[in-house]
């Protein structure tokens, strides 16, 4: 019998010169995501515009070229816009660009602050309630259950009556002490849900420790509801700031915020509509690019999406 | 069956109860809290003797533990307890008088703006990634953005200033009505049709939704038996806490039009310290509000077969 060496073979199909190589850098999730996101005309666009809204809070009073500590000049009263006050003046005779610009700054401040508070709170105290389970996680939820009962409103105002104090400080209190509620709810059934799905029992029948299984499932596939929710909650608490403005119980002069700026015009917007219609319409832009980005945020991070 | 919904129901009441009681037990605190005692909140410069014949009359000189468990016994008597500002208004008839102006207002806004939105909702979800939803979906964007104070007077501005159609406020017949129920039916409009889509959305890849397109039924049995049906039930729970709403009116609309209505109310009594007021009003309002949850519920349980099914499994 002929004994077969290596020369009796032939490699037959491609040789190996023409395979192509393999891509071996994996698409990480954060990398998906963004690319999905990118591809989203409208969620970009409504990025772009927060961004120029944030330039324009911040650097708004050096374009314009009066001071932030503006005097009032009892000479421009209520004048509508022109070339020199792009926004008109206010009552005090202020220039209104100016005063919307540091409006803002308290408004987004407000609005950011308040969405990152309850989300902390709400995301640990569902998370919480999720992991433990039985009866802690029961006595958890019938509190938010009670907490969410009060009507909201009333919290707010009798807090901000009982600190007697209007700041900042005070209103992101107010706004947030029952206002991590929902955020709870939402992240602990997403939470729940996940630890029932099939690849968290697939990890436990390996025998992958329970702190594992949190850190490595629970929490990423959480994190994309959480950031959702907290984009949604920022027009939210710019939109209450306002209301509380409204009701007399908002920032106090001499700071100002859109809410505070929108409800001392409402009672003379028959004659100078201006003065509302500018802070209004940036809260409107505000809450609209909020909401845009948290739509374009939920298709991007969504992993069933994943290509 | 019915033995195990009536438990249920039972179940759900005393758990509705026991909410309402510490919710009433944490606003009671939190406006004792307040500084200052309520005599002085209303008149400063009271003499010494009468400020303290006014807090023995009222009991505000008593601990406040007891102050608390009087004010439980008399609202278990099913009294609400009465204004301090002005002696012998009752909150029970405050009630009776504010709400029907807010309930109307609220409620015919709540109906157009439910209807309205469901069925801009369904269309935009039968026509989805062509121009109607497009269009809806615009709409409803802009509805949920713009403050309602805006709406209001831009409103009041166009349809009573300019172009003098409506009165501006007031509340005296049909008329003073138009202005505030189309501002205030506007926001639920532009929600519940933002809501509906996605639900009629999600219901629209379930697998029933296939089994029936697979069994050939026609497209409209599709749409209303099957697609409809199932994309409501998330709408009824949110329908029940809108509800619960409308009775306490909407302040801001209520002050831009002048109504009489119970959400004006509710806030100059803030002001005004009038606690029992508070109260009372928040008793009522919670009560309002623990109640629409509850009817949600026993909705959602006859609606929904996925629960009826799991009812029946526990039985047996």
């Amino acid at each position: 019998m002929e004994r077969l060496i290596k020369s009796d073979f032939v490699i037959e199909g491609p040789d190996k010169t023409q395979e192509i190589p393999f891509d071996s850098v994996p698409v990480t999730y954060g990398r998906d995501a963004w690319n999905r996101f990118r591809k989203n005309k409208v969620a970009l666009t409504a990025a772009i515009l927060l961004l120029l809204l944030i330039f324009m809070v911040i650097f708004g009073p050096i374009i314009s070229g009066y001071s932030i500590t503006e005097s009032t000049n009892t000479a421009i009263r209520n004048n509508p816009p022109d070339s020199k006050h792009w926004f008109g003046t206010d009552t005090m005779g202020r220039d209104l660009f100016n005063r919307v610009c540091v409006g803002g700054r308290v408004s987004i401040a407000i609005g950011f602050f308040g969405a990152v508070i309850v989300t902390v709170l709400g995301s640990l105290y569902g998370g919480f309630a999720a992991l433990l389970g039985g009866k802690a996680d029961m006595v958890m939820m019938r509190i938010v259950d009670i907490l969410s009962s009060i009507p909201n409103l009333l919290v707010i105002i009798l807090i901000s009556v009982i600190v007697d104090s209007k700041g900042i400080g005070t209103i992101l209190f107010a706004m947030t002490v029952t206002g991590w509620c929902p955020t709870a709810r939402i992240v602990r059934s997403q939470m729940l849900q996940i630890s029932q799905s099939d690849y968290c029992l697939a990890a436990r029948l390996m025998d992958i420790s329970p702190l594992k299984i949190v850190i490595r499932h629970l929490i990423p596939n959480t994190m994309s509801v959480i950031i959702v929710d907290a984009t949604f909650r920022v027009p939210g608490f710019i939109f209450s700031e306002a209301f509380l403005s409204y009701v007399g119980l908002g920032i106090q002069p001499p700071g100002t915020s859109w809410g505070a700026q929108a409800a001392g015009a409402q009672g003379m917007f028959q004659f100078y509509p201006w003065q509302l219609l500018f802070p209004a319409g940036m809260i409107a832009l505000t809450m609209l690019v909020f909401t845009l980005l948290g739509d374009g945020l939920r298709d991007a991070l969504d992993p069933r999406l994943r290509r | 069956m019915i033995i195990l919904m009536a438990k249920y129901i039972l179940k759900r009441i005393l758990y509705m109860a026991l909410i309402l009681l510490i919710v009433t037990t944490i606003t009671f605190f939190l406006l004792h809290a307040i500084p200052g005692d309520p005599i002085t909140a209303m008149v400063q410069d009271l003499p010494e003797e009468t400020r303290q014949a006014y807090l023995r009359t009222y009991g505000f000189d008593r601990p406040i533990i007891e102050q608390y468990f009087l004010y439980i016994k008399q609202l278990f008597t099913g009294d609400l307890g009465q204004s301090l500002r002005y002696p012998g208004r009752k909150v029970a008839d405050i009630v009776a008088n504010y709400s029907p102006v807010s309930a109307l207002v609220g409620g015919i806004s709540l109906v157009i703006g439910v209807v309205l939105g469901l069925l801009c909702g369904i269309l935009a979800a039968l026509k989805s990634d062509r121009w109607p939803d497009r269009v809806i979906m615009i709409l409803a964007l802009l509805g949920t953005t713009i403050p309602t104070f805006v709406i209001a007077s831009v409103l009041q501005y166009a349809l009573s200033v300019t172009w003098p159609v409506f009165p501006t406020t007031g509340y005296n017949g049909a008329k003073y009505l138009v202005l505030p129920v189309l501002c205030m039916c506007l926001g639920p409009l532009a929600t519940y049709a933002r809501y509906m889509r996605s639900s009629m959305l999600d219901v629209v890849n379930q697998d029933y939704i296939l089994t029936a397109e697979a069994k050939g039924l026609s497209e409209g049995r599709i749409v209303f038996k099957h697609m409809l049906r199932n994309a409501l039930l998330p709408c009824v729970t949110m329908i029940c806490v809108s509800v619960a709403g409308i009775f306490s009116g909407s302040f801001i609309v209520e002050s831009i039009f002048s109504l009489p209505g119970l959400g004006r109310y509710f806030i100059s009594a803030i002001s005004d310290r009038d606690y029992f007021v508070v109260l009372g009003l928040n008793v009522a309002l919670t009560g309002i509000y623990v109640c629409s949850i509850l009817v949600s519920d026993i909705l959602l349980m006859l609606l929904d077969p996925r629960i009826r099914v799991k009812g029946k499994g526990e039985t047996g």
